[in-house]
């Protein structure tokens, strides 16, 4: 009997759609509670793990010192800034469960496998809110893949849910293909935790407008959103603008997925950042960069052919990160302008016109030092110093999708319901739920802090359900 | 300050090896995830550009735990094919084909265990026609089988010789990657590190990915602990056997409860139990996340320790008996094999470790 059918003749307990973060979490409670548990993980194994693969912390309210956290991270301080990146789009009683319970869910990710570490090199402002996994998210998802298989949970790679029967309210199986194989496999209850659609290039191009087919996807090429698709159609509760994608600016050289977060870059303040035609378009020295970092993505894919370029002197080359791609490099601007393809007489007609706006004054790569240009327009209102010394460095930027907003809406419990009221055996679990929480804009670490809550409320349930 | 990072730090005479390690690291460099795990990492963020010697550094500070390999998002199949315990494996035994003198030798004993095989014979042979024709006339011990004065002819320069070589190419080693005058207190961090085998921890003790994929295990620090401190126990022996033979006229056999004896045989049992231990872990890992070219020179030098322990032990559990001439031919070729092999043979790592240890303690005193 081959793989595929012995375990569609099971009847599992839980059927856990999904292997990254939020899935496991879920997948362990279940097993923990005594369920016979499957995973079914869309991505073959080297790719297991979804986006989560590619996260590096979890945000985490603390009362006091906990583990790897310094000081305190109060409920409300916590809850203050996911109001400002949200601007207020969020469900605050959801958002306030998943902040109060991320206290608990630190330790218990370290009972179950996970690593904590200080905070890296580079990231100290967030030593007292974010406790970085060691290794990053691969060794989380590592962790928790053996602590479910020692739990006796099964897995099938490359086991991609096409569809999830829903009779009467009532999840009754899920078909699926594995590996190739059609499939139905039954269960006493699922957990949908197979996130959003970002990488259906056409589904996002339908949501977003053609521009979208040059945006890159940061993660996972198996966040395609079949299940979100079909769980609508069938008529669940959604949440979340169905339009809307978080993406940030990134090397416009990255792979069309998965590039991850190599793909960065952190120049921007530095430069002067220039569209197409050679032109500038926005303040680059608006704040500093983590801040400012997200809303370059909607920048950029806003100018045309969704690309931009970043363009520094031999000065700030060393004031940023390194980058995975090395920068073009020309001892002229109109020989850089001809490397990046732009037109040189008009970029180096905007560097003249910058740099004469430019005023003496002390520059402070660190902290917003109101070095800023005079009588031009965009101004940029820090950091602004004259490209003049060569070399001269380009960068292509174009926008990268973290995630998509659309989900599947939930109650407390992680619950998914229809017009009708809650199913009675379905529940969901991270980013395709995330955007009850997460209405907009993005804060570091919570989508991980999302799917640990939502994953184990959800197995929690679930389990509860079944016994 | 102006730097050509687009042009950067390569040279014309570079080998593929140094070429992709620079590409792989570079990519390290812009993630930093593994930053918690050992020092290479933290090694890698203090620098912008990487020229060979700094790569040879990184390559002989990695002590392939492998714990990065498994938390990477960007191993095959992904197109960034990032392999860090590979590459670093494969830059540090060509470096030591490199710094090697004479030069060529390493790279014949570190690729092939059956060179090693060969020269074990040799010596083997060697011993055993030199106890059938050059058996003294009278002698206490072993010297019933072999002279002292022979003994001594024969394993001094075979030891100091080989250690000559091996500081040769130590001080080689020290120039390609920038090192600056040695202080003690970097000595003191180095050997701290050594002791611990801290790299190998995993960065909290949880110990590495050698041979259970992604799970820690904490196998090869403790097995390799047993070698290190078994090999320093047997070291320890000898050298306290020639103390008592030159400075207080007392010479073999020892009784049990002398120095060489209460070192020799934890010492011996410490490093059979270290080396079989090595072996089994060798054997189970994966060999594509090391330097496969040499995994036969390795294997055949973590067996022939062994060899060298389990005669060592064996020659005393057989005092008095016949077998004491044909063990001691066999002893004794080992040993004279693995000291000529030093420099040659996997055996040399520690001490390109321990530099590598110091000069990631210069580097990270001048960045503080």
């Amino acid at each position: 009997m081959s793989e595929v059918e012995s375990l569609s003749r099971q009847d599992w307990d839980v059927v856990v759609v999904g292997g990254g973060n939020a899935a496991l979490c879920a997948a362990i409670e279940a097993a923990e509670a005594g369920c016979r548990v499957l995973i079914l993980e869309g991505a073959p194994e080297p790719y297991r793990g979804g986006n989560s693969r590619h996260t590096r912390n979890f945000r985490c309210m603390h009362k006091g010192p906990l583990s790897v956290l310094t000081d305190s991270y109060g409920e409300d301080e916590y809850f203050d800034d996911l109001m400002l990146v949200t601007k207020g789009e969020t469900d605050e009683d959801l958002a306030r469960l998943a902040i109060r319970s991320s206290e608990d869910c630190l330790p218990w990710m370290e009972a179950h496998g996970v690593r904590f570490q200080p905070s890296l090199s580079g990231t100290l402002s967030l030593s007292r809110t974010n406790a970085f996994f060691l290794g990053g998210g691969k060794a989380l998802v590592n962790a928790y893949y053996n602590t479910a298989e020692d739990l006796g949970v099964s897995v099938a790679y490359e086991a991609q849910v096409k569809h999830v029967e829903v009779r009467d309210g009532r999840f009754e199986a899920v078909q699926a293909e594995i590996a190739g194989a059609p499939c139905r496999i039954r269960g006493r209850a699922v957990i949908l935790a197979s996130g959003g659609f970002q990488a259906d290039i056409d589904w996002l191009a339908r949501a977003w407008g053609p521009s979208a087919r040059n945006f890159l996807i940061r993660g996972t090429p198996y966040n395609r959103g079949v299940v979100l698709n079909d769980m609508l159609e069938q008529g669940a509760e959604s949440v979340g603008d169905p339009t809307q994608c978080h993406a940030v600016a990134i090397d416009g050289r990255a792979p069309k997925f998965d590039g991850g977060i190599v793909t960065r870059l952190d120049c921007v303040p530095f430069s002067i950042v220039v569209n197409r035609e050679g032109e500038r378009f926005y303040d680059e020295g608006e704040d500093v960069w983590p801040k400012r970092y997200a809303i370059w993505g909607r920048l950029v894919a806003a100018q045309p052919d969704q690309v931009a370029y970043s363009i520094i002197d031999s000065r700030s080359i060393d004031l940023f990160m390194p980058s995975v791609f090395k920068p073009d490099q020309a001892d002229s601007i109109e020989e850089l302008a001809e490397k990046l393809e732009l037109p040189p007489d008009k970029l180096k007609e905007t560097v003249v016109h910058f740099n004469a706006a430019c005023r003496e004054g002390d520059f402070y790569p660190t902290e917003l030092d109101g070095l800023a240009t005079q009588g031009i327009s965009p101004a940029k209102t820090n950091w602004a110093r004259p490209i003049s010394e060569p070399p001269f460095y380009g960068y292509a930027l174009r926008p990268g999708v973290t995630f998509t907003y659309l989900g599947l809406k939930v109650d407390r419990t992680a619950r998914v319901s229809d017009a009708q009221g809650r199913y009675d055996n379905i529940w969901a679990a991270g980013e395709i739920m995330a955007g009850s929480i997460l209405g907009q804009g993005y804060l570091a670490g919570f989508g991980m802090t999302i799917g640990t809550v939502f994953g184990r409320i959800a197995g929690q349930e679930a389990a509860a359900h079944v016994n | 300050m102006s730097i050509n990072i687009v042009q950067g730090v390569e040279t014309d005479q570079e080998t593929e090896a140094i070429q992709e390690a620079r590409r792989q690291v570079e990519i390290c460099n812009a993630c930093r995830y593994c930053e918690g795990y050992c020092s290479v990492f933290p090694a890698i963020t203090r620098k912008r550009l990487f020229a060979e010697g700094d790569l040879t550094q990184l390559a002989n500070l990695c002590h392939n735990c492998r714990g990065c390999y498994y938390a990477c998002q960007y191993t095959e199949p992904h197109e960034f094919a990032l392999n860090i315990p590979k590459i670093l494996a494969e830059v540090r035994s060509e470096s030591w084909e490199t710094f090697a003198w004479p030069g060529g030798l390493a790279r014949r004993f570190q690729e092939s265990g059956v060179t090693m095989a060969l020269l074990l014979t040799a010596g083997l042979a060697l011993f055993f026609a030199l106890i059938q024709f050059l058996q003294p006339e009278s002698g206490r011990g072993f010297y019933a089988y072999l002279s002292h004065g022979l003994m001594v002819a024969l394993f001094a320069p075979a030891f100091l010789l080989p250690l000559a070589t091996i500081a040769i190419s130590l001080r080689r080693y020290w120039r390609s990657v920038g090192g600056a005058r040695v202080r003690l207190s970097q000595l003191k961090t180095a050997f701290l590190d050594a002791a611990q085998l801290r790299n190998l921890s995993g960065g909290q003790g949880q110990g590495c990915n050698f041979e259970q994929g992604t799970r820690y295990t904490d196998r090869r620090r403790w097995l390799h602990q047993a070698v290190l401190y078994g090999f320093l126990l047997c070291f320890a022996s000898t050298s306290s056997a020639t103390l008592m033979h030159y400075v207080m006229g007392w010479e073999a056999p020892y009784g049990f409860f002398t120095p060489p004896k209460l070192l020799g045989v934890p010492g011996g049992i410490l490093l059979m139990i270290g080396t079989a231990g090595l072996a089994w872990l060798k054997l189970r890992a994966a060999p594509e996340l090391g330097a496969v070219r040499v995994w036969g020179g390795e294997m055949a030098f973590v067996l022939l320790l062994f060899l060298v322990a389990a005669t060592g032990l064996a020659l005393y559990a057989a005092s008095g008996t016949a077998a004491v001439s044909p063990l001691l031919a066999i002893h004794l070729g080992a040993v004279l094999t693995f000291f000529l092999l030093m420099p040659y043979s996997k055996m040399v790592h520690g001490f390109y470790r321990l530099a590598a240890l110091v000069r990631d303690a210069q580097q990270k005193e001048s960045t503080q």
